[in-house]
């Protein structure tokens, strides 16, 4: 009876997945078209592109825009390219995406583990940290920085993204220790372990999975940011989003449309490899403790 | 090893009183069970001994000294879990050697004792394993061993055993109370089985809504429970419970009961001056299903016993025996009889009550009745 029934339906089913995979491709091609284009544009030499169609596969191929891009490309009288900005946002990302996961990885662990009275308040309060937009923050920001003694310096940048990267990161990493079970800490106080060797010994080398999607989520929000780097940062400190704005928008001399690709690339490359190298472990985490296990 | 005492502890969460002024005292070696329904309070009870709560007052003695102040690294006490809490990313090995590590005992001698305990709890092969690779069995091992290993003065288990399968609970029953044995140990152990409470504690304290209704050896609990509640909740199946009323038959109490095709009564031996300030007046009678067995057989010929033909309404085997039930004075009663004497559903048979070690109790107040 199950047999005949399959026969019956294999062909309908073969057709349904080949619609399916039609359709995916499709899609997949329609979402990769901007990256093909600027791919190839920026392997053309600029006459290609002058002559040429935009979907058509360079004749020749030159890296000649990246390297210029890389380390000559002019944003008004500088002509250094985006090497510089680049290491500016590695030398401001690194250190506040660590410092973000750490603080939210032991929010969490206060907050799941050690609740007081109010802690469950003070989650919602932080969590409202997760809507406000970037725009509200900017002039109490300046003033605290300049307080602070931190204005248009690297230290000012990691400090911004580290204070508003910790509504994420604690919601991340709160919500993944709610499904730690409570007794795992008792059994560890009564074996002796304080509060911080509790979180060392036992809670954090349960939270790999946890720290991939943050370190993901922090280093791309981070990375890609171009509000806080236009106002926090100047001159030679400012990151590659905004050296990327200033190249590309420069009003003097020819449009190399082949640079602005490249430079575009090379700005969103570091993002693009964290989410090829760690993708997998992005949603993998992201769906860790729904279920249990 | 050490005793524990618990004085007038109470704890109370907002406005709900969670335990109600709870005295409790074990000597040392003694097994403590703490048995109830849930919510009765029996684990915020082993959470405030543990030091993991604080009572609202009242005091917790372990060995002689109070123990309020003290967090639960400085009480010398370890704790099995239900859900083990073993550390899933450390192996057996360090589950059982951290308790040791973090009261900065030398390496060499963590390492003599992981193995010692491993050997009294044969899980030797498992040391190098994560929690992961291991059954519930050895899960529950695991945990006991790393409270074995610290050697406290004080043991407690948070229903231990309500994890695992029927048949592995008996043997990990068994392997505690022998284990007790083994190494004299002070044990303050929670459940909500009744049977467990039973096989495994020296001392039981039975505990409903905050309170400790009972205390006392298993055996007085199963005999002579102080009220209502405890009768119906120790014992498997349950004492019967019958509301009757209390007669005087030629200088004898008995009392009397009815059924559907008529009235008889039983007369009640001993317990002449519990009931006898009751004569005309209703009662519940609690008889344990054993009390009732078959008759007909004239063995019960010169004894106590008394017989009674009754309608048997339903007949569940069990094995070694048979229950039987039927329908007195509108409750429904529980037999137990030999499977060989058990008669079919809807046939009547003799049976034969044993009242001589038959409890009663107030139907107001629900407490025994006891001679005054």
């Amino acid at each position: 009876m199950a047999e005949h029934a399959e026969v019956r339906t294999a062909g309908p089913r073969l057709l349904g997945r080949a619609v399916i995979y039609a359709l995916l491709i499709l899609l997949a091609m329609y979402y990769l078209a901007p990256l093909f284009v600027m791919v190839s544009t920026s392997v053309k030499t600029l006459d290609e592109i002058r002559a040429g169609n935009l979907i058509a596969l360079p004749a020749e191929i030159t890296l000649s825009a990246w390297a210029k891009a890389w380390s000559s490309a002019c944003t008004g009288v500088d002509c250094s390219g985006l090497r510089g900005n680049f290491w500016n946002s590695v030398s401001f990302v690194v250190p506040a995406v660590l410092i973000s996961t750490l603080i939210g990885a032991f929010n969490g662990y206060v907050l799941t583990m050690w609740r007081f009275r109010g802690s469950d308040l003070l989650f919602t309060l932080l969590m409202i940290g997760c809507f406000i937009p970037f725009q509200v923050v900017l002039l109490p920001m300046a003033q605290t920085l300049g307080w602070l003694g931190i204005a248009n310096s690297t230290t000012g940048l990691v400090f911004v993204h580290v204070v508003y990267g910790l509504a994420f990161t604690t919601l991340f990493f709160r919500n993944f220790y709610v499904s730690v079970p409570q007794e795992m800490t008792k059994a560890a106080r009564i074996d002796g372990a304080g509060f911080f060797r509790i979180f060392w010994r036992i809670i954090l080398p349960l939270s790999p999975p946890i720290i991939t999607v943050t370190v993901i989520w922090q280093f791309t929000q981070i990375w890609n940011d171009f509000l806080f780097g236009v106002v926090f940062s100047s001159g030679e400190r400012q990151p590659i989003t905004v050296a990327l704005n200033n190249l590309v928008n420069t009003s003097t001399g020819v449009k190399e449309y082949n640079v602005d690709m490249a430079a575009a690339i090379i700005a969103a490359l570091p993002t693009l490899l964290v989410y090829v190298v760690a993708g997998k472990y992005f949603v993998r985490g992201l769906t860790a403790g729904s279920v249990k296990g | 090893m050490a005793s524990l005492e618990v004085r007038n502890v109470r704890r109370v969460f907002g406005s709900t009183e969670v335990l109600k002024d709870i005295n409790l005292s074990i000597d040392s070696g003694d097994f403590l069970i703490l048995v109830g329904p849930s919510g009765c309070g029996k684990s915020t009870l082993l959470n405030i001994i543990a030091g993991l709560d604080t009572p609202t007052s009242g005091d917790v003695l372990i060995g002689d000294q109070v123990v309020n102040h003290l967090s639960p690294k400085d009480r010398d006490i370890a704790m099995v879990f239900q859900s083990y809490a073993l550390y899933p990313t450390m192996s057996v090995r360090k589950n059982i050697s951290f308790g040791l590590e973090m009261r900065g005992v030398p390496k060499e001698e963590r390492a003599k004792t992981v193995n010692r305990v491993a050997k009294i709890l044969q899980i030797e092969h498992l040391l190098d394993r994560k929690p992961s690779q291991l059954s519930g069995g050895q899960r529950q091992r695991v945990a006991m061993g790393r409270a074995i290993a610290r050697d406290p003065a004080l043991f407690l288990f948070d229903e231990p055993l309500s994890n695992l399968d029927a048949k592995l609970r008996v043997e990990m029953r068994m392997e505690i109370k022998l284990l007790h044995e083994r190494l004299k140990a002070t044990i303050v152990y929670v459940t909500h089985d009744q049977i467990e409470a039973m096989t495994l504690g020296s001392r039981i304290a039975v505990m409903h809504g905050g309170e400790i209704r009972q205390f006392g050896p298993p055996q007085e609990i199963y005999d002579e429970p102080a009220d209502l509640f405890v009768a119906g909740f120790i014992g498997s199946p349950s004492m019967n419970f019958i509301r009757t009323e209390v007669v005087e038959r030629g200088g004898d109490i008995a009392v009397q009961l009815k059924t559907a095709s008529g009235a008889f009564a039983l007369s009640v031996p001993g317990q002449q001056a519990a009931l006898r300030p009751w004569i005309g007046k209703s009662v519940i009678l609690g008889l344990r299903p054993e009390q009732i067995s078959a008759g007909g057989n004239g063995q019960t010929a010169g004894s106590k016993v008394q017989e009674q033909r009754l309608t048997i309404d339903l007949v569940e085997p069990t094995g070694p025996d048979t229950l039987l039930f039927t329908q007195i004075s509108d409750a429904t009663v529980c037999a137990r009889v030999r499977p060989e004497h058990a008669c079919r559903a809807g046939e009547t048979m003799a049976l034969a009550f044993d009242l001589s070690k038959a409890v009663f109790f107030d139907p107001q107040s629900e407490k025994r009745l006891r001679a005054p």
